[in-house]
């Protein structure tokens, strides 16, 4: 007798939310063990990673702060993941578009005029777009795989980054610390929510994820990008072309990466530092996996992941756990996700018995 | 030891982890999986041989605990990607995350700590040659990984486990057709390739930079995946291509060496800038990728 995993016609709606949840416990409890066996306070480790991020107005409004990044680069990305473009670097471009944004206030940072916050979230969406534009052409052009491309276009700009922070652009009166100047106040992103350091750039997630919904539920080219991912000859055959896929699945993903990475500078920053790359690049990807690469459920993963990159700060203070800990919780609940996906998508049955 | 010498017997050294990484994504890549966890494989793989190198002061010990950490993060890929049909390219990204992730928690109390580098292994006579001699001065897994290399060429070319290999990538539902246990075959593969990325890794952090510091790997195990399709999936031009790429990342000290004013971010930035070069040039030689790569790269197979 042989197991076999047999394909469901349909996904009930509930088990698509379950997926997640169970994914989410078992990460829970994998990560408890661990910890435990590293010598932590594993209780105290979950409280800080879990349950910590919503004690208080503080904690939730840094756990907005970071929601909106997050939420933003996901979007962007499921609409490639949706067709089978992979783009893994929306780190990079995240990183290339806060360089951008950065040039202006650093070239004028006597500037006054109202249009310098306009301009440099202008500048950072289109340096994102440009970035990922470079694999979208080596793919259509040279047939070069996407995934390794936007990776290592990552790495290269992890390098301008670090060369303009301790060469041209290192601000002169700043201690020797590998950051630019600090940016003059029409620079910097309107609060959105006082007392804290939520900014505007929240509400452009939200309508980023709104449209986001629009387009794939309605719209003609959201089904076009399906169709594409999923049957290409098919859609070869129904006039859509590959190549438009590809361009405008990573174009959209750098936009938002770009975008994202402007508001990082122009808001909680308010200058260009190393620390505007934290991994919200990566972590995209993992939250649109978790939210089914549906808008909707990206809202909600954002949500989630935003909670633990707030709690992941709480616990290396209060259960001494390396920031690390956060990416080994994140691996595990892709993991876990992924393998529940099966379930959800399949029933288990045995060979010769037939359909259950 | 003069600047060719040293450049010749450095290019060997670097280019050993990433062909060590590569060739065993060879293996798996030429069974019809696409493992894109390799990094967080070397990642983990380069900690685990670390702290173990570290307390116990045994290096064999270092790579065989690599290895074995290599094993069963693949393993993990193996129940997503095999067992349970997941997409290949996000359960591979899904274990990278969780290797690099466990790879920093490990290493975090030895942070800046050093190993001594183990002795090296001069051939006799030939490590005596003028000008050359420092190319057959080499530690022990340098040899070792070019002999492997030779090893596998000759299995996947001229045996038939390579032949089954072989058969099983290009075409899962006739081998299984035919009898050949495709899900066990493709398991054997993954483990393999873990095995050598975890000690590619163990290579990297406990002999060619024998010191401990997060984020170490810095993306060698994304360019052991490059090589395995610059090398159209075979043996012997995945060497070149990690020689080429261990003469690249020598880049910084030749710099130095020739006096060339760059800043390091610059000669940092080559091997990656390279890559996608490579990447273009040679995938842009469609009728040539098409004839060398593997027909079932990817797919996912229940049977």
């Amino acid at each position: 007798m042989r197991l076999k995993l047999e394909r469901r016609d349909a996904a009930s709606r509930w088990a698509t939310v379950a997926a997640p949840l169970i994914a989410l416990g078992l990460a829970i409890l994998t990560s408890l063990i661990l910890f435990a066996a590293l010598g932590k306070p594993a209780g105290q480790a979950l409280y800080s990673l879990l349950l910590e991020p919503f004690d208080g107005w503080y904690n939730i409004s840094e756990l907005l702060l970071k929601m909106g990044p997050l939420m933003l680069i996901a979007q962007g990305l499921a609409i490639g993941f949706r067709t089978n473009v992979f783009n893994i670097g929306a780190e990079g471009q995240l990183i290339i578009g806060a360089i951008c944004a950065s040039a202006l206030p650093i070239y004028f940072p006597t500037a006054t005029s109202v249009w310098m916050l306009p301009a440099m979230i202008g500048l950072g969406a289109a340096g994102g777009a440009v970035w990922a534009g470079l694999a979208a052409g080596l793919r259509t052009r040279f047939n070069a795989n996407e995934i390794l491309v936007t990776l290592m276009l990552t790495l290269i700009a992890t390098q301008v980054l670090n060369y303009l922070l301790l060469g041209p652009w290192k601000d002169p009166h700043g201690f020797n610390f590998p950051q630019s100047v600090m940016f003059p106040d029409v620079a910097l992103l309107p609060i959105l929510l006082p007392g804290t350091r939520v900014n505007i750039s929240l509400l452009a997630a939200l309508i980023a994820s709104g449209l986001a919904y629009v387009i794939m539920r309605h719209r003609f080219s959201g089904y076009q990008l399906l169709v594409g991912g999923l049957a290409p000859r098919a859609a070869r055959y129904a006039g859509f072309s590959e190549s438009r896929a590809v361009w405008m699945s990573l174009i959209l993903g750098g936009l938002a990466a770009g975008f994202a990475g402007a508001c990082e500078v122009a808001g909680p920053l308010g200058q260009l530092q190393r620390s505007v790359s934290t991994g919200y690049g990566y972590s995209a990807i993992i939250v649109a996996y978790l939210g089914g690469l549906n808008p909707l459920g990206i809202m909600v993963s954002a949500f989630l992941m935003a909670a633990l990159f707030i709690g992941g700060d709480n616990a290396m203070v209060s259960a001494d756990l390396p920031v690390a800990a956060v990416f080994v919780f994140q691996g595990l609940l892709l993991v876990y996700y992924l393998g529940s996906l099966t379930f959800i998508r399949h029933r288990i049955t045995f060979n010769g018995m037939g359909r259950a | 030891m003069t600047i060719l010498a040293f450049i010749l017997a450095g290019t060997l050294a670097a280019a050993t982890p990433m062909l060590l990484a590569a060739l065993g994504e060879l293996i798996v890549e030429r069974s019809g999986v696409l493992n894109l966890g390799i990094e967080g494989m070397m990642a983990l793989g380069a900690a685990i041989g670390f702290v173990v190198t570290y307390h116990t002061h045994n290096p064999y010990l270092g790579f065989a605990a690599a290895a074995l950490g290599g094993i069963i993060l693949s393993l993990v890929f193996a129940i997503l990607a095999l067992a349970l049909t997941a997409n290949q390219v996000a359960a591979g990204l899904a274990i990278g995350v969780l290797g690099q992730g466990v790879s920093s928690l490990l290493g975090k109390p030895l942070e800046s700590q050093t190993l001594n580098a183990p002795d090296k292994l001069p051939i006799p006579g030939l490590a005596d040659l003028p000008l050359i001699g420092p190319v057959f001065d080499q530690d022990v897994v340098v040899y070792l990984t070019l002999i492997l290399a030779v090893v596998l060429w000759a299995v996947l070319n001229h045996s038939k486990l390579g032949l089954i290999i072989r058969a099983v990538g290009e075409s899962p539902g006739a081998a299984r057709a035919i009898g050949f246990p495709v899900v066990r075959i493709r398991l054997g593969a993954i483990a393999f390739g873990g095995a050598l990325a975890g000690m590619a890794g163990a290579y990297a952090s406990t002999i060619y930079t024998p010191l401990w510091a997060d984020g170490m790997i810095a993306g060698r195990g994304w360019i052991a995946v490059a090589l395995v399709v610059f090398g159209t999936w075979q043996a012997g031009r995945i060497v070149f291509g990690a020689l080429l790429f261990g003469a690249l990342s020598l880049g910084g000290l030749i710099g130095q060496a020739a006096g060339v004013a760059l800043p390091s971010q610059v000669l940092a930035s080559v091997p990656y800038v390279v890559t996608i070069f490579m990447l273009a040039v040679i995938s842009s030689n469609r009728r040539r990728m098409r004839l060398n790569t593997v027909a079932s790269l990817g797919q996912s197979f229940s049977g």
